[in-house]
């Protein structure tokens, strides 16, 4: 029989040992998954913006190369960095985090926030990274903007670990290809977001049908998560959007 | 039988063989024993997907058995399931931790699977089935065997689901253009789990058909 004295002895070596070796192995490999993460987001940024055969190999390449400018801005729409040179996965706008910074909103302190600038045939595109909470955990994405700051070029959206086959259809193009040609303001200039709607949007009026896209089936908290995420998210963008008349 | 003759028990002798054989038909972990439904329905809509994560199973229940295995003296009965955990626990954090370093977008698709491994009931049954009791290198043999029967059938449901739910084999299309041209379509109700386990269903029907052994009478 074991004596309980073993037990506990047993127990505190066991956990000991095992936490040193995962801590270990998290440090080691942190590095590679940071990079991963960041070829990641760049590629999502890239393809919001219809930016075609982008690989893991190519992404750092090609990012800095169609990408002009990396913005941040304050809640006033000031610009208050804007960084034009080479190695933009470095810059301030790249590696600002979007969870923090809307915290901050929340509570109605200062914040920043980033805005990439890209150039393509000829067109500035400003992609806008976005952050909210889905059913089961946080979902992101990015909404790329024509230069005239109204119309959706193209959005990607992700997700933590939202129901597969239900919420989880968001990463999908099916629901994605919805937002291009969308429009964000409406004739009087102002800021009406894009609504994620149940009941099927051909059911509204032709000119309200550019302000709304489907939602999901079987998904609606993470389509209402989706629709705050890109309401919450551009509206701070609109002082801004403003300054550039 | 006695210790020593088990001492000098070659590598594969047949008591071995049968160790790594029987998982993968007469006692397959997902046909017969009917373990670990819930991830061979959730990562089977494609064969990637379904790849990797019996990769990640097999790696996990070879090491998971072998340490087991090798601590089994040493473990207080009174808490050896808290002590089979911790071991699955860990091992599985480092897969995910590995495969987040080396195929960020695999893991990605994996998501919440790799974490819900420590919840797969094949691996604590082995465990203790059979490592608890067993020496180091039978355990390994076990492992491996349950691994790869698991591993099998997860690979022919994902193959199946993504052949006719996609119309893509590893990513890449093969059913030619001209067959949907003519009509024909790929079949949305493929990528929901529910066919995952009609097809489990119909894999288990076949696998008993052909051995009578494997019905239950009543």
């Amino acid at each position: 029989m074991y004596s309980n004295a073993y037990i506990f002895r047993y127990a505190g070596i066991m956990v000991i040992l095992v936490a040193a070796i995962l801590s270990s192995a998290a440090m080691l490999l942190k590095p590679m998954q940071e990079r991963n993460e960041a070829v990641d987001k760049m590629q999502s940024i890239l393809s919001a913006a219809g930016i075609e055969n982008v690989t893991t190999e190519n992404a750092i390449e090609l990012f800095n190369s169609y990408v002009t400018d990396m913005i941040v801005i304050d809640n006033e729409g000031n610009v208050v960095d804007d960084y034009q040179g080479d190695g933009k996965q470095n810059s301030e706008a790249f590696n600002l985090n979007l969870k923090e910074q809307l915290y901050n909103k929340s509570v109605n302190k200062g914040f920043k926030l980033p805005m990439y600038v890209l150039e393509k045939d000829g067109q500035k595109i400003n992609i806008i990274p976005m952050r909210g909470v889905g059913l089961w955990g946080p979902v992101w994405g990015n909404i790329a903007l024509k230069s005239d700051f109204n119309t959706v070029v193209g959005v990607t959206f992700s997700h933590k670990s939202e129901t597969p086959g239900l919420g989880a259809e968001i990463d999908t193009p099916g629901f994605q290809n919805q937002f291009p040609g969308k429009e964000l303001f409406d004739d009087q200039g102002k800021f009406v977001s894009i609504d994620v709607i149940k009941g099927g949007v051909n059911n509204f009026p032709v000119d309200i049908q550019r302000h709304k896209v489907d939602a999901i089936s079987g998904g609606t908290i993470t389509s209402n998560g989706v629709n705050d995420m890109i309401k919450n998210v551009l509206e701070s963008y609109v002082p801004y959007i403003q300054k550039q008349g | 039988m006695s210790s020593e003759k088990q001492e000098r028990e070659p590598l594969f002798s047949a008591k071995n063989r049968k160790l790594l054989t029987n998982p993968l038909g007469v006692d397959n972990p997902i046909t017969v024993q009917v373990l670990g439904i819930c991830s061979a329905l959730a990562v089977t809509a494609k064969l990637k997907p379904a790849f990797v994560m019996s990769l990640s199973v097999i790696a996990v229940i070879v090491f998971a058995n072998l340490i087991i295995s090798l601590m089994r003296n040493g473990i207080p009965p009174r808490i050896r399931i808290i002590v089979q955990l911790v071991v699955i626990a860990s091992l599985v954090i480092l897969v995910d931790q590995f495969l987040k370093a080396f195929v960020f977008d695999v893991s990605k698709q994996l998501s919440v699977f790799v974490g819900l491994i420590i919840t797969n009931c094949i691996i604590m049954g082995r465990l203790e089935a059979f490592a608890m009791s067993n020496k180091p290198w039978p355990s390994v043999l076990d492992g491996i065997g349950n691994g790869i029967g698991y591993a099998w059938v997860l690979v022919a449901v994902g193959f199946v689901r993504e052949l006719f739910g996609s119309g893509t084999i590893w990513g890449y299309a093969v059913i030619p253009e001209s067959f949907y041209n003519i009509g024909y379509e790929n079949n949305g109700f493929m990528i929901l789990p529910p066919m995952a386990l009609i097809i489990v269903g119909i894999i288990i029907w076949i696998q008993r058909s052909r051995n009578p052994e494997l019905v239950e009478e009543n």
